[in-house]
C-alpha cells in the first residue's frame, strides 16, 4: 500500500492539471479572436464613403474630414486636465464624464472620448498630443450634404451604437454606421470596407513591430457611390410646396417603379445632423412630438386612403362581371343599405355611371358596386378573400419589400378578419359598406397610394417602388426589374382611366387642370381622429390627391397626402397638379396656383389639439 | 568487473528519451520566450535560447560523465559530496551574490552558479545512503530524527538565503520517509498540520479552536470502541490550539507582506473588492498574465513563435518560472496537455525503476528523484495555472537556467546509472 501513495497522487495531479487546461484553453477560452488580442494594436484605415448622386447626376451627398480623440482609459497617465481641457474647449465635468463612459466600456479598448473637432482645433492639439499618453487622434470621414432637401431619403450617420456592434462585429466602438434613409439600405455599398494594421505590443504597451510581419494587414476598399432615383429639383420643389404643412409626397415613374420623390413634410436640414451639434440637434429633432420631423411621412403615415380606392373598386367590379361601363345606379343623394342610417353622398346626385361615378366620387355609385361584388358570393367570408386578394395585388396591406429602410403594411381586411371581429354575429357587405369609399379598416401609406396609382397608370402591373438607380460597378438587385401583375385584366383600366380623367376635365378637379397635360386623378378625403386627454376626438380630414400624366405613355404616378388639409382637391390636388407640371414641363406656369400653396400655412391647424380650447374642424 | 562493456551498454532508454522531449520542448519554448527580433545564431550568448543551448550541451557532456563513473561510487562518496554541498551553500554567506532579494548564486566571471539545486542531489544521496545503512533503523524516532535533521541542514540554510520556493522543496522527501516505513501516524500528524494550518489562516482562532475540538471530540467519544480518558484528545486539542495560534503568529509577523498577500489572495483572505482589485494588479499580475496566455492558445494554440502574449513580454519571467504558460499559449491544449503527461509518464517510470532495485540504496535514491520532480512539476504548473499560491521554483528540464538544467540531469541521470547497474550485475 505504502508504494501506491506516490503514484497515486502523482495520476491524481496529472489529472488535476489536464482538467484546468481544459478549463482555461477549452471550456473557458473563445475561439481566438485577434480583435479581443490586446497584445495587438489595431490601427484602421477607414475608407471614403460613397456618394449619393441624384437621378440626374447631381452630387447630393461627399465627404468631409473630421478628427475624434481616442482614449485607451488603461494607457492614460496623469495629466494636467486644466491645460487639456482648454485645448479641448470642454469643461472638466464633461472631461470626468467622458472618461468615466469610456472606462466603463473597455479600460483597454479605443473609444471616442471627444468627437469632431474642428479643423482649428485640430491643429492646435495635434502637436501637443503626444503629451497625453493614452490620448490619440483618429481620422475619420463625415457626411457633407451638398443640399438642403431630402434628409428622410438621404439619412444620416452615427457612431454605431452597442445593439449595433453586437450585431456585426466590423463595428467598433466610434465606428459610424448608417442610421436613417439610403445610408442604412445601402451602408454595406457606401461605407466600403475598412482597412486595419496589425501591431505587436509588449507589456509596457509599447510597439514592438507589425504582427507576422504585416501579413495580416488589409487595405481599405473605397466605398462605392450610389445614384438614387430622386429628381432633386422635384424633391426641392415638392418640399417647398409642402412648406407649413405636414404629410408627404411620393411620386413614382410608372415604367419603371423609380421613386423620383419623397418627400416628408415638415422636413429639416440634413447638415444639422453633422458633427458636433449632431446629438444636440438630433434630441431637438426628436422632441418635437407635434411635428415629427424624424417620421418619413410618406412611408410611415397609415391613413384611410378615401376616394382614390374608388377607382380599385370599379376595377374590381368590372374585373368580377358584376359590372360594366355602361351600369348605372340614380344616386339621391343618399345610399340606403339597411336598418342604419344611410350613407350619404355629395355628388350632386342623379344619373350616374362608372365615368360620372369616378369623376364626381359618387359614393353610391361606388356602395352598388361593391355590394354586387361581394354578394356574388353566397359566402361573405369567401367573397371578402376575392375582394382582399384583387386589392393587395396593387402592393397594398403588406409591406413593399423594397430598399427604403421603413415602412408600413397597412391594412387590407379580408374574410377572417371580420370574422374575427363579428364572431357571433353573420356579417355581410352591408356590414363594412364604407371599404366600398376607402374608409372603415382600410389603411394605406402615401407610397402604397403611389405605387397603385402606378399599377392603374401601367394598365395592370407595377414594379416595386425604389431609391436605388445604379450602384459603382454593381448593379441594382433584380427583385426591382421583374414587373408584379395585378389580378386586374388589361382592358378593364381603360374605361376607369377615362373616368381618373374625367375628374380633370368636369370632376372634383376641374380646377386644378394644367395646360397642354393631360392628367388622370382622384381626389380624396379621409376622417381622422386623435385622442385628447383620453377622448376620441375628430380633426380636420386629411386632404389626399392621387394621379399620374401624362394619360398615355405616363411618366409620373403620385401621391399627395396634406394632414388636416380637409377636402382632397383644396391642397393636395394643388400640389399634384404643380408637380406634375413640374416634373414634365420642366418649369410652373400655374402661377397663381403655386401663390396659393405657398402662402398657405396650417400650422395653426395642427397646434388645435394642443390648445387646449375646445375647436372646429372642417372648415 | 567489466561485464557491461562485453554486455554493451544497458540502460533505461524509455526515462532518456522522456528526457530528451522535456528538454528539447523546453528549449524551443525558451527560444520563442526569449526571442526579440531575428535570430542571428542559435548559440548567440547574449540570449537566454543561445545560452540554454551551451548549458544543453554542457548537460549531455554531465550525463557522460555520470556514466563514465562506477555506479558503486554514489553509495560509496555520498556522505562526502553531502558534506561538500553543505559547505557550499554556506559559502553563500561569504561569498554569494544578491540577485532579485535571494543570495543564491556564485559568480564566476558572468556565469552564476545555484548550489541549492545541487544541494537536492547530495540530500537525497545523504538521504538513501543514511536509509540503506544496515545500522539504521527507520521505525526508531532516533533514526528519523537523524534523516530529518539531513534533510533540515540543507533547507534552513536555503531558507536563511532567502530562497523560499527552493526550502519546499524538502518537504518532498517525506514521500520517501513515507514508503520507507515510517509510522502510519505521521501521514494524519502531516494531513492534520496542513487542515489546522489552512484553518488557522481562513478564520479566526476562536473558530479554528472550536472547529477543532468538535473534530477531536467527536472522534473521541464516536469512533473510538474503547473509551479511553480524556485526557489524550484534551491534550490533542491544546497542541492544536497552540499550533494554530503559532501559525497565525509566523503568518502575520514573521511572513513578508509578499508572502502574505499570494497566501492571502490564494485562500481568498482579502474581502475588500478595492484592494482585491489592487493586490491583482501588482501581485497577482504575472498569475493573470499567465492565465491569460494560457486560456488564449486554445485548443491548438497559435503556433510556435506565433504567440502575441509570448511575442509581447506580457508574462514576466516566462522564460524561466513561466515557460508552461508559453507552451499554453502556442501549443494550445494539446501541446499542454502532453507536456503534463510526459511529466506524468516520467515520474511513474522513475517509481517504478526504484521499486524494482534491489539494492535499498538505488531504491530510496530513486524515490527521493521521484519525490522531488513531483515537487517541482506540482508547485510550478499548479502556480502557473493558478490553482496554488505563487512559488518561485522553475519546472524541470523546460526552465531556462543552467544550475537548475544540470541539477535536475545530475539528479535523474545518477538513478538511471544505479539503474543500468541492477541490469548489467546479474
Amino acid at each position: 500500500m505504502r508504494k501506491l501513495l506516490l503514484f497515486s497522487i502523482i495520476i491524481i495531479v496529472g489529472i488535476t492539471f489536464i482538467a484546468r487546461l481544459f478549463y482555461l484553453q477549452v471550456y473557458s477560452s473563445k475561439n481566438y479572436n485577434i480583435y479581443e488580442d490586446n497584445a495587438i494594436r489595431k490601427v484602421f484605415n477607414y475608407p471614403k464613403r460613397g456618394y449619393v448622386y441624384d437621378r440626374n447626376g447631381e452630387l447630393l451627398v461627399a465627404n468631409q474630414p473630421s478628427y475624434d480623440v481616442m482614449i485607451i482609459p488603461r494607457d492614460v497617465e496623469p495629466l494636467d486636465t486644466l491645460e487639456f481641457t482648454s485645448l479641448l474647449k470642454i469643461t472638466k465635468e464633461d472631461f470626468i464624464k467622458s472618461y468615466d463612459k469610456a472606462y466603463h466600456y473597455s479600460p483597454r479598448l479605443p473609444s471616442v472620448f471627444l468627437a469632431h473637432l474642428s479643423k482649428e482645433d485640430y491643429a492646435v492639439l495635434s502637436e501637443k498630443m503626444r503629451k497625453y499618453k493614452g490620448f490619440y487622434i483618429q481620422k475619420r470621414s463625415l457626411r457633407d450634404y451638398q443640399t438642403t432637401i431630402g434628409a428622410n431619403v438621404l439619412g444620416f450617420i452615427a457612431e454605431a451604437n452597442q445593439r449595433e456592434i453586437n450585431k456585426d462585429p466590423y463595428y467598433k466602438m466610434g465606428d459610424l454606421i448608417g442610421k436613417q434613409g439610403v445610408e442604412i439600405s445601402y451602408e454595406n455599398v457606401l461605407r466600403g470596407v475598412k482597412g486595419v494594421k496589425f501591431i505587436q505590443k509588449d507589456r509596457f504597451n509599447r510597439d514592438i513591430g507589425p504582427y507576422k510581419n504585416g501579413s495580416k494587414d488589409t487595405i481599405p476598399i473605397p466605398g462605392k457611390d450610389i445614384t438614387i432615383t430622386i429628381d432633386a429639383k422635384l424633391q426641392a420643389y415638392g418640399e417647398r410646396l409642402m412648406q407649413n404643412k405636414m404629410g408627404g409626397i411620393v411620386a413614382i415613374e410608372p415604367s419603371t417603379g423609380e421613386i423620383l420623390t419623397l418627400v416628408s413634410a415638415p422636413s429639416y436640414n440634413p447638415n444639422l445632423l453633422v458633427g458636433r451639434k449632431r446629438s444636440a440637434n438630433y434630441t431637438k429633432l426628436y422632441k418635437d412630438s407635434i411635428h415629427l420631423p424624424l417620421i418619413d411621412k410618406g412611408l410611415l403615415r397609415m391613413h384611410e386612403p378615401g376616394s382614390p380606392f374608388k377607382s380599385l373598386i370599379a376595377l374590381i367590379g368590372l374585373q368580377e362581371g358584376v359590372i360594366d361601363e355602361n351600369t348605372s345606379i340614380f344616386c339621391t343623394g343618399e345610399y340606403h343599405y339597411g336598418g342604419k342610417r344611410p350613407m350619404r353622398c355629395h355628388c350632386g346626385g342623379g344619373r350616374r355611371n362608372l365615368n360620372t361615378g369616378i369623376s364626381h366620387s359618387c359614393n353610391s355609385y361606388f356602395a352598388t358596386v361593391y355590394r354586387k361584388t361581394l354578394d356574388k358570393y353566397s359566402n361573405p367570408s369567401h367573397a371578402m378573400d376575392v375582394w382582399s386578394k384583387h386589392i393587395k395585388s396593387f402592393g397594398l396591406g403588406n409591406y413593399l419589400n423594397n430598399d427604403l429602410s421603413v415602412g408600413k403594411k397597412g391594412n387590407i381586411p379580408d374574410g377572417a378578419y371580420y370574422d374575427r371581429m363579428y364572431p357571433d354575429f353573420r356579417w355581410r357587405a352591408t356590414t363594412n359598406i364604407s371599404n366600398a369609399i376607402g374608409q372603415g379598416e382600410i389603411l394605406v401609406t402615401p407610397i402604397q397610394l403611389a405605387n397603385m396609382m402606378a399599377a392603374i397608370a401601367n394598365r395592370g402591373y407595377y414594379y416595386t417602388p425604389h431609391i436605388i438607380k445604379d450602384i459603382e460597378g454593381d448593379t441594382i438587385p433584380k427583385k426591382f426589374k421583374i414587373p408584379h401583375q395585378t389580378t386586374i385584366d388589361k382592358q378593364y383600366f381603360e374605361p376607369v382611366i377615362q373616368g381618373l380623367h374625367d375628374v380633370y376635365n368636369e370632376g372634383t378637379a376641374w380646377f386644378l387642370k394644367v395646360p397642354d397635360i393631360e392628367i388622370c386623378g382622384k381626389t380624396g378625403t379621409a376622417e381622422n381622429f386623435t385622442k385628447i386627454n383620453g377622448v376620441r376626438t375628430q380633426l380636420t380630414d386629411h386632404s389626399i390627391f392621387i394621379a399620374f400624366a401624362p394619360k398615355d405613355n405616363p411618366k409620373i404616378a403620385i401621391a399627395v397626402l396634406v394632414e388636416n388639409g380637409y377636402f382632397g382637391a383644396r391642397w393636395a390636388g394643388r400640389i399634384a397638379s404643380l408637380m406634375i407640371e413640374k416634373y414634365l414641363k420642366g418649369e410652373v406656369t400655374l402661377k397663381q396656383m403655386e401663390q396659393m400653396v405657398l402662402e398657405k400655412s396650417l400650422e395653426d391647424e395642427y397646434l388645435k389639439p394642443y390648445s387646449g380650447q375646445p375647436f372646429k374642424i372642417n372648415q | 568487473m567489466n561485464i557491461s562493456r562485453n554486455r554493451g551498454f544497458k540502460v533505461d532508454w524509455i526515462t532518456i528519451i522522456l528526457y530528451i522531449l522535456l528538454v528539447g520542448f523546453g528549449w524551443l519554448n525558451i527560444l520563442s520566450a526569449s526571442l526579440s527580433g531575428d535570430i542571428v545564431s542559435y548559440f548567440d550568448m547574449s540570449q537566454p535560447y543561445g545560452k540554454q543551448l551551451v548549458f544543453i550541451v554542457f548537460a549531455f557532456v554531465l550525463i557522460i560523465l555520470v556514466f563514465s563513473i562506477e555506479a558503486k561510487f554514489y553509495e560509496r562518496f555520498a556522505s562526502i559530496i553531502y558534506l561538500v554541498s553543505i559547505l557550499s551553500l554556506l559559502g553563500l554567506f561569504i561569498f554569494g551574490k544578491n540577485v532579485n532579494g535571494a543570495t543564491s548564486w556564485y559568480a564566476i566571471g558572468s556565469m552564476t552558479i545555484q548550489p541549492s539545486e545541487f544541494a537536492k542531489v547530495a540530500t537525497s544521496l545523504a538521504v538513501a545512503k543514511y536509509i540503506s545503512d544496515l545500522q539504521t533503523n527507520i521505525q526508531n524516532l532516533k533514526d528519523q530524527i537523524k534523516t530529518v535533521l539531513i534533510i533540515l541542514v540543507p533547507a534552513i540554510l536555503i531558507m536563511l538565503q532567502n530562497d523560499a520556493g527552493s526550502t519546499i522543496v524538502y518537504a518532498s522527501f517525506f514521500f520517501v520517509f513515507y514508503r520507507e516505513g515510517i509510522p502510519q501516524v505521521y501521514l494524519f500528524i502531516g494531513l492534520a498540520i496542513i487542515i489546522v494550518a489552512v484553518l488557522s489562516l481562513k478564520f479566526s482562532l476562536l473558530t479554528t479552536s472550536i472547529i477543532i475540538s468538535l473534530l477531536i471530540l467527536a472522534h473521541h467519544f464516536f469512533l473510538k470502541k474503547k473509551r479511553k480518558s480524556i485526557f489524550q484528545p484534551l491534550l490533542l486539542i491544546l497542541i492544536s490550539i497552540a499550533f494554530s495560534f503559532g501559525v497565525q503568529f509566523f503568518y502575520n509577523s514573521i511572513l513578508q507582506p509578499h508572502q502574505q498577500d499570494r497566501i492571502s489572495l490564494w485562500l481568498r483572505l482579502e474581502k475588500d473588492p478595492v484592494k482585491l482589485e489592487q493586490m491583482k494588479k501588482t501581485i497577482l499580475y504575472n498569475l493573470n498574465e499567465s492565465e491569460k496566455a494560457i486560456g488564449s492558445g486554445g485548443i491548438t494554440g497559435k503556433g510556435f513563435l506565433e504567440g502575441t502574449r509570448t511575442i509581447g513580454k506580457f508574462v514576466p519571467e516566462q522564460h524561466t518560472d513561466y515557460i508552461f504558460s508559453t507552451v499554453g499559449e502556442e501549443w494550445g491544449f494539446l501541446g499542454s496537455s502532453f507536456v503534463v503527461l510526459l511529466f506524468v509518464l516520467l515520474l511513474i517510470r522513475v517509481l517504478y525503476l526504484a521499486e524494482l532495485q534491489k539494492s535499498q540504496f538505488s531504491r530510496v535514491y530513486g524515490y527521493c528523484v521521484a519525490s522531488i520532480l513531483f515537487f517541482h512539476f506540482l508547485i510550478n504548473i499548479g502556480m502557473v495555472m493558478g490553482l496554488i499560491p505563487t512559488i518561485g521554483i522553475p519546472l524541470p528540464f523546460f526552465s531556462y537556467g543552467g544550475s537548475g538544467l544540470w541539477g535536475f540531469t545530475l539528479l535523474l541521470f545518477i538513478f538511471i546509472k544505479l539503474d543500468s547497474n541492477r541490469i548489467n550485475e546479474w
